[in-house]
């Protein structure tokens, strides 16, 4: 690898609610020395729509579905290093919080019992990926290379952990920056 | 500590104690955290999480059940014994289910306070996703299973101390469970009260108050400030004393 080359970064949300973008992009005025050493391939960031050849791969979000599992998939096979990123990336968090009720039921309750979405019926259209009948974390899935918990992560805990990374040390987020909510 | 106590080497370093004191009860009175989380210095060791283990001249120990021996050579805060407190740790977490951000205990919770101290950063098994119903039927304290790490604090608490007997364990291995002791199984049926030793001596967030809610904020919490390592010092030592009252 030449010294200057800057790494590439793609990033995605599965059965996440964008709250650990979010903090990514809290950050702030550090985005600028940060894109002086990475350049984004896929991400909501460039709507670039499927993962290149890249270096880092950050997900946030579980596996609630089959287009999760798909991109996942296409993240791993990918990225050089994979990270999990936040409670749900890392233990399915609060989309597993159904995983104990059967999916069947679920929807019905909300389509078709609850007053405000009843009338359309169940979903069903071609178009819109097969939930599955539980959350998963990402590393029940595929490899997973290192984890950043927090609900989200903080933006301190996700600069220590990139620049931990960019440096080549083993990502070490110390007592004040490690939290699982 | 009088200059005649017996001492054993704690990761080299000598540590006094009192006869009839156990390993665990002689670091924590001369300063040395061992990683725990069913001890409670208020109580008779229960030796069931292990986290505490150690290793004496080679052997693997509880060090809550063992009593201190003049020239022991006790392992404790080693990357090998530290990596398998988090592989414990790590096994309960996907035992139960765990999801901190919406857990009333979260920052003051030792189980947590203790994956942050191992390093923990996932759980790395597959998740159980257990089904256990909460009990709210109480109009002061909500019970939630999903966080129960089986360490029988709130049933020796209830028996010994409030002397109610409230809480048990019930069924064997994987199905072992906490249950309430009333006829219907509601903790609305028993008569515990908000002020017993056993609702506030809940390491987790199992057994909680109502009308508190998320009353700290971030940044406030127990742990927020210091890890667990360096707080469980300022508890020990606390003598075991205590009569046990008659139980329910």
């Amino acid at each position: 690898m030449t010294p200057n080359r800057k790494l590439k970064v793609a990033t995605t949300s599965l059965a996440g609610c964008f709250g650990c973008h979010m903090s990514f992009l809290d950050i702030d005025e550090r985005l600028f020395p940060l894109l002086e050493r990475i350049e984004l391939d896929r991400s909501p960031l460039t709507d670039i729509k499927h993962c290149g050849k890249c270096d880092i791969g950050f997900i946030e979000g579980g596996i609630c579905n089959a287009e999760n599992v798909h991109v996942l998939r296409e993240f791993r096979k990918n990225c050089r290093i994979l990270v999990a990123v936040g409670a749900c990336a890392i233990n399915g968090g609060l989309p597993a919080q159904r995983n104990h009720l059967d999916l069947g039921q679920c929807l019905q309750e909300v389509y078709e019992t609850e007053p405000g979405l009843a009338r359309g019926g169940i979903p069903n259209d071609s178009e819109l990926p097969l939930p599955l009948d539980k959350v998963h974390p990402l590393h029940e899935v595929v490899k997973v290379d290192y984890f950043l918990p927090g609900c989200p992560p903080s933006a301190d805990a996700i600069w220590k952990f990139l620049n931990d990374l960019l440096a080549g040390r083993t990502p070490q987020l110390g007592h004040a920056l490690m939290h699982y909510d | 500590m009088s200059e005649a106590s017996p001492t054993f080497l704690l990761d080299g370093e000598e540590v006094p104690f009192a006869p009839g004191q156990t390993v665990i009860q002689a670091a924590l009175a001369a300063g040395r955290y061992v990683p725990h989380l069913c001890y409670h210095p208020e109580f008779k060791p229960h030796g069931s999480c292990k986290l505490c283990t150690v290793k004496v001249d080679g052997h693997w120990m509880t060090s809550c059940t063992l009593p201190a021996q003049a020239g022991m050579k006790v392992e404790s805060n080693t990357e090998e014994i530290n990596a398998k407190r988090r592989l414990l740790t790590q096994m309960l977490f996907v035992e139960g289910n765990h999801f901190c951000p919406s857990c009333e205990k979260s920052g003051n919770c030792m189980l947590q306070a203790v994956a942050y101290d191992l390093g923990m950063v996932s759980a790395q098994f597959d998740h159980f996703f257990p089904d256990r119903p909460i009990d709210a039927s109480h109009p002061d304290i909500v019970l939630d299973f999903n966080r129960c790490i089986l360490c029988e604090l709130c049933i020796r608490a209830s028996s010994e101390v409030d002397g109610k007997g409230v809480f048990a364990l019930s069924g064997r291995g994987i199905t072992k469970h906490l249950i309430v002791n009333s006829e219907s199984g509601r903790l609305a049926d028993t008569d515990i009260a908000v002020t017993d030793k056993a609702v506030d001596v809940c390491p987790v967030g199992v057994i909680l108050k109502k009308h508190v809610g998320f009353a700290q904020p971030i940044g406030k919490r127990r742990f927020d400030a210091q890890p667990i390592s360096m707080q469980a010092l300022r508890d020990a030592p606390r003598p075991l004393d205590r009569k046990p009252h008659s139980g329910a």
